[in-house]
């Protein structure tokens, strides 16, 4: 009999574990999910409803390839976990052996105990069900005359986004002072701020929300803001502040949890035969400078890949590579490699430039003494990953990005280049004379 | 800006009903002395056409076109049906001189192509009398009422960007009841214009003054589509500027496809008639131009002097030079995308309905078994015309050269490439003919799928598998596969829009134009994971 390898959650971590050990093994291999028959992109779950696409767009795989793939999916809701018997208990009822298990239930939306957090039509963004609450209490802007979202970070835009699709009238209360700005620069965010407002979003900075409201059938009629004490009337509200990970109906089994599923390098958790991926896992230390928990598409993915590894024989530690990421924050498109910081370091020095239409700009992270690159954040000018992975692996200096930096642009064919503009601010701030290479295919694919 | 879009949206269906509702007017009836001249230009032998035709069609009876084509048709077939009577006769007794003899009575031609040209001279009426006007009240209503429904987008879009909003809430663009309608129009009108044309006669006239201006005859049905078409890109052309206005390789490109269209598709060709010499498409490449090899279109070259033989060469030299070296250094998108006619309407006309297309695996193993036996039939038909052409014979290889132009023509010119490719647009989306029936993009994309420099380059490990540009690639192409994978996309079914790259939140999708080496980059493991585990991953393979 070949080994059972169980696996909870059929998002990216999960499936991308279940895909490679199929790969790499003839493992019996059991999906186990309560949200969904299938696997589906949940960054694209916007899209549904503002009608880019249908939910089934969403899906990555037709249906046939799990059964071709000889992937058994069961649908159930895991509420114990008996490690020492190697059982899974569903709520439904029946049960599950296993010989391995990887526990990848990634996150659920985050509630601070506000008065009111439960009403009808109060939701997150998360899960499809989420998106079906959406559409029952908010189909069109007769039905919701005003949505109110709470947490300024990635889902928090990108719910403003869906519902200023169909007009539905938002108010967007952020807690800090600028939109996100613990994680972008000053300038950055300040755009940021400018695009929600350019789109007609409500945008309430430095707002926290006290409570929300009841009308007779319990359902959302206001929220009331911490710092004013103004009532907004709404028929939504969405709760956006943050992520946490899924692991609840682990509590009382005997592995290791902080906010998460603790896991070593190998992604192993305190009990033999556990392993968890993905956005529930927690790091006992973050890895170079990234956060022991990660709730990133790409790390799940790269979790999934390398466990599937240690799974088949080939012990292998989670090491993932430089950082990188991207976000679309309404139509201004921002990707980040390296590390650029809210706030710059001692030892480091930036660079920004900004396009004079508003909706453009970069920032370049470097050390000061060394002239050695960090990272970058560019927002409207899409960059290749390829370039800044090599830079980071070389440790080149800032100098050497700024001077080839027409092989790190991606934007579409005929677009604008702002090279030479951005190498221009660059030397006069610099007072280097750095003259802006011409796009080379050899060193692009060196 | 909402009431300028549905006071648009009126006009444009006041003037397609105009235009529609003429179809059904003007009597149609010859004098004698206008049929005498017609029997005379086409030198009939038959003795009893003539006297058939004038039963037919000199008349004081307010005849529809309808009525009309019925009675001319009916006319044709009375002739055929005598000769056809007398020559079972004498073929049963045996009788062979006489037999023979009676074939060349016979009118060969299809009853509506026949009946077409008589009716062209036979109409009169409110819309032949004021072509003018017409023109205001149909293409000019309709032209007018497209545009104020596609300008306030400027506003009503917001701010540049992506705005597919609502895309799969509309009737009209998630293959609800409009699109039905929409479907069952584009289907009629392609029926009649390729097997009724004596029916839209009357759209014809509309066009007179224009057609006589440019060429100096009247309009025929094919000036009507040549023009029609012309109108349809440009007004939805500006659809795509206002709806692609921050991304200007969209709008370049829809500047290219309509230059082709209008200049070289319509206009030269219409130039070189009225000089006299043979209308030609100079963008038209074999086979998609699949009867540029066909006898008459030979003759008509060899009878046009120094022109003729230029056409000739290019023509031959477009399609075994020019196309596959083009295609080397840009891909197939140089064509399908930037210069052709039916890339250049499914990507005006069609763009609401790229969605459509369909994305599973087995539509893909369909594409590629029809596309290619399109190719064969066509590089078939051709070297069977070439050697009957050449040698005189009437078959090659046991098949019959008139045969198979025939079926060829019937099946893939005017069903696949008018009928189906374009009218199934609403709801099986804007590149059915492209994808699954174009010989032309199945020879480009043979050649860009093994010897190109293009590709689209996945941009490392930031694909988040939303599937916007699986679901936006009009070819059907499962792009998401490829990105998610972190493996650039080689496919020789595409045209390169740019769409995908378009919609992509992420910035992940870059079209381009490289060294081929590691083109094709098949990965398991995506960038930004271990290296170690990278390299051990992708090199087992």
């Amino acid at each position: 009999m070949e080994e059972h390898i169980v696996i909870i959650g059929n998002g990216v971590s999960g499936v991308t574990a279940a895909r490679h050990i199929r790969k790499l093994s003839d493992k019996k291999i059991t999906i186990v999910s309560a949200e969904t028959d299938y696997f589906f992109s949940r960054t694209a779950l916007m899209y549904v409803y503002m009608g880019h696409m249908k939910f089934e767009h969403t899906q990555p795989y037709e249906n046939w390839f799990w059964k071709k793939n000889r992937i058994a999916l069961k649908k159930g809701f895991v509420n114990q976990v008996d490690t020492a018997a190697k059982t899974l208990h569903f709520a439904e009822g029946d049960t599950l052996q296993y010989d391995k298990l990887i526990i990848a239930t990634g996150s659920k939306p985050n509630k601070f105990g506000w008065p009111g957090q439960d009403l009808d039509g109060v939701m997150g963004m998360y899960h499809k069900q989420d998106l079906e609450s959406l559409e029952k209490y908010a189909p069109n802007k007769e039905v919701c005359k005003r949505a109110v979202i709470v947490g300024g970070g990635l889902i928090g835009i990108e719910l403003a986004e869906m519902l200023h699709s169909r007009h539905i009238p938002v108010t967007f209360l952020v807690r800090e002072e600028s939109f996100w700005n613990g994680v972008l620069p000053a300038g950055e965010s300040a755009m940021i701020n400018r695009e929600i407002i350019a789109n007609g979003i409500d945008l309430r900075l430095a707002s926290n929300l006290k409570e929300i409201t009841a009308d007779a059938n319990g359902q959302v009629k206001s929220i009331i803001i911490q710092e004013t004490g103004e009532e907004i009337a709404c028929n939504v509200v969405g709760l956006t502040a943050g992520v946490s990970p899924n692991i609840d109906f682990i509590k009382d089994s005997d592995i290791e949890t902080g906010r998460g599923v603790k896991v070593n390098r190998y992604l192993e958790t305190n009990v033999p035969d556990v392993y968890a991926i993905g956005d529930c896992a927690e790091q006992y230390k973050g890895i170079d400078q990234r956060r022991p928990i990660e709730a990133v598409w790409y790390t799940g993915r790269m979790m999934g890949e390398t466990l599937a590894q240690t799974i088949c024989g080939n012990r292998l530690q989670y090491k993932p590579g430089h950082w990188f990421n991207s976000a679309k924050f309404m139509d201004i498109e921002y990707q980040t490699y390296g590390w650029v910081w809210a706030q710059t370091k001692d030892n480091e020095a930036r660079f920004y430039w900004e396009h004079t239409d508003g909706n453009k700009c970069i920032t370049l992270n470097y050390d000061k003494t060394t002239r050695e690159f960090i990272g970058i954040n560019t927002f409207g000018i899409r960059m290749r990953h390829e370039f800044f992975d090599k830079i980071l692996t070389e440790k080149q200096s800032v100098d050497y990005v700024v001077e080839h930096l027409a092989d790190a642009n991606f934007d579409p064919e005929f677009y604008k280049l702002h090279e030479p503009a951005i190498v221009a601010k660059f030397n006069t701030e610099n007072n280097t004379n750095i003259k802006l290479k011409n796009k080379s295919w050899k060193r692009i694919f060196a | 800006m909402n009431i300028v879009k549905q006071l648009g949206l009126v006009l444009f269906l006041i003037g397609l009903g105009i235009f529609t509702a003429t179809l059904f007017t003007g009597n149609f009836s010859l004098t004698e002395a206008e049929l005498n001249d017609f029997v005379a230009s086409k030198g009939y032998k038959s003795e009893i056409i003539k006297a058939e035709l004038k039963k037919a069609t000199v008349t004081d009876e307010d005849l529809n076109i309808f009525e009309f084509s019925s009675r001319v048709r009916n006319a044709y077939a009375a002739s055929n049906n005598h000769y056809d009577a007398l020559i079972a006769k004498y073929d049963a007794e045996k009788n062979w001189d006489k037999k023979g003899e009676q074939f060349q009575y016979k009118i060969y031609g299809k009853p509506h192509t026949l009946s077409y040209e008589i009716a062209k001279k036979a109409g009169s009426g409110f819309v032949r009398d004021n072509p003018g006007l017409l023109w205001w009240l149909t293409f000019g209503l309709a032209i007018l009422g497209a545009l104020l429904f596609i300008l306030p987008n400027l506003k009503l879009l917001g701010r540049p960007g992506i705005k597919h909003n609502g895309i799969y809430h509309e009737s009209s663009t998630n293959r609800g009841w409009i699109a039905w309608l929409v479907l069952v129009y584009l289907v009629s009108f392609y029926l009649l214009l390729y097997f009724m044309a004596d029916y839209v006669v009357n759209w014809t006239y509309i066009l007179d003054p224009i057609s006589e201006f440019l060429n100096g005859g009247q309009a025929s049905q094919w000036f009507v589509y040549g023009f029609l078409y012309c109108v349809i890109m440009i007004v939805m052309a500006v659809r795509m500027y206002i709806k692609y206005r921050h991304n200007k390789y969209q709008i370049i490109r829809t500047t290219s496809v309509l230059f082709f269209q209008i200049v070289f598709a319509f206009l030269i060709p219409e130039i070189m008639t009225s000089l006299n010499m043979p209308g030609y498409d100079f963008k038209n490449a074999f086979p998609l131009d699949y009867d540029f090899f066909f006898e008459w279109n030979l003759d008509s070259l060899r009878e046009s002097g120094a022109v003729g033989l230029f056409i000739l060469v290019w023509g031959v030299v477009l399609t075994i030079v020019i196309v596959p070296v083009m295609v080397y250094f840009f891909g197939k998108r140089w064509y399908c995308s930037w210069v052709c006619g039916c890339g250049g309407l499914a990507e005006t006309l069609g763009d609401p309905y790229r969605q459509h297309s369909n994305k599973s695996l087995n539509a893909w193993k369909l594409e590629r078994w029809l596309i290619h036996s399109v190719l064969v039939f066509s590089l078939v038909m051709t070297l069977v015309t070439l050697y009957c052409y050449f040698s005189g014979a009437e078959a090659f290889l046991g098949i019959k050269s008139q045969w198979i132009k025939d079926t060829y023509s019937f099946l893939i010119g005017a069903w696949f490439a008018g009928v189906i490719g374009t009218g199934f647009y609403p709801i099986f989306g804007n590149r059915v003919w492209c994808r699954f029936g174009c010989p032309l993009a199945a020879y480009l994309g043979l050649v860009q799928r093994f010897k190109s420099r293009f590709r689209i380059t996945t941009n490392g490990g930031q694909c988040i598998s939303c599937g916007n540009c699986s679901t936006y690639c009009e070819q059907g192409i499962d792009v998401r596969a490829y990105a998610q994978k972190g493996e650039n996309i080689v496919r020789a079914s595409c045209v390169g829009c740019g769409v995908c790259s378009a919609v992509c939140p992420r910035g992940v999708l870059k079209l381009e134009n490289g060294p081929e080496n590691g083109r094709i980059n098949s990965k398991d493991i995506l960038l930004g994971n271990d290296v170690d585990l990278m390299d051990l991953v992708n090199q087992n393979k």
